[in-house]
């Protein structure tokens, strides 16, 4: 069961890892490297079961948090093209 | 299995390096080394090296992602074409990969039982990790409560490093505003 979740979840990242190779945008890629975050978050926490240790789990919250982290400033940048500035600075 | 799933991401990271280095957008290489990053720290944490998967998460694709999104500000997204040959870049990379590989051939099996590291005081630590400190992570135990002191000198280190990084922005802030005219205290 947690096993076939696990192949599955390689196939997905295989097919989500072209997209941020090849992807004709700069967003597909953004998007595809988001999906690359949450899908080792899954993996993550399904191998933990795969493998008998199922404290992973507490791990793959953890890389939840970081992805988080990692697209605010990956959004920010767009939004601002700055990542110091607040938003009464941008304009100045 | 496990060497299944580990070979399957290595393949992942191999190429996704393949991928960085023949994107000329430097943005795109940004959210690729993210991309990298977390692929190596789930590699990583599914070898055991938790601590090592976990600083690899937060450092490679939290942190450094900021860092060079803020240098990105700095230059231009576009890589700038070669102006120079890349025949000795390519030797120097060659080289060094092939040194690192003949020092792969002195290191013990991974997971191999009779190595120094995994018999004297390793050993040692094992057993008397749980009823000594009750922490069920070794590392944990080991980084926290037996050489808790050698951590606290680390953590002072980087605290210090922290308190002088901040001292330096927030000169060059205030020198910044003093320029503008001083319309902001």
């Amino acid at each position: 069961m947690f096993m076939a979740a696990a192949i599955a979840l390689l196939v997905s990242l295989g097919l989500v890892l072209i997209r941020v190779l090849k992807g004709p945008t700069i967003f597909d890629r953004v998007i595809a490297g988001n999906s690359i975050g949450t899908l080792s978050v899954l993996l993550l926490a399904v191998m933990g079961y795969v493998f008998g240790r199922p404290e992973f789990i507490d791990l793959a919250i953890t890389y939840a948090l970081l992805n988080v982290i990692g697209t605010i400033a990956v959004l920010k940048f767009f939004r601002y093209g700055d990542l110091g500035a607040g938003e009464d600075e941008a304009g100045s | 299995m496990e060497f299944l799933f580990n070979l399957i991401l290595l393949l992942f990271l191999a190429a996704v390096t393949i991928g960085i280095i023949g994107v000329r957008n430097l943005f795109a290489v940004v959210v690729l080394s993210g991309a990298y990053s977390f692929l190596m720290a789930t590699l990583l944490i599914a070898m055991d090296a938790v601590d090592v998967g976990m600083t690899e998460a937060a450092v490679g694709a939290g942190v450094s992602t900021v860092l060079l999104l803020s240098a990105l500000h700095l230059t231009n997204t576009e890589e700038a074409p070669a102006k120079h040959s890349n025949v000795l870049p390519m030797a120097l990379a060659l080289l060094t990969g092939a040194a690192l590989v003949y020092g792969t051939w002195d290191l013990p099996r991974y997971g191999d039982p009779d190595t120094p590291m995994n018999s004297y005081v390793g050993d040692e630590y094992l057993e008397r990790s749980i009823p000594e400190t009750t922490i069920p992570n070794v590392v944990t135990s080991v980084l926290a409560s037996y050489r808790g002191y050698d951590t606290l000198g680390e953590t002072a280190v980087i605290f210090t490093a922290g308190i002088g990084v901040l001292m330096l922005l927030y000169g060059r802030r205030r020198k910044g505003d003093d320029d503008e005219g001083g319309d902001r205290s």
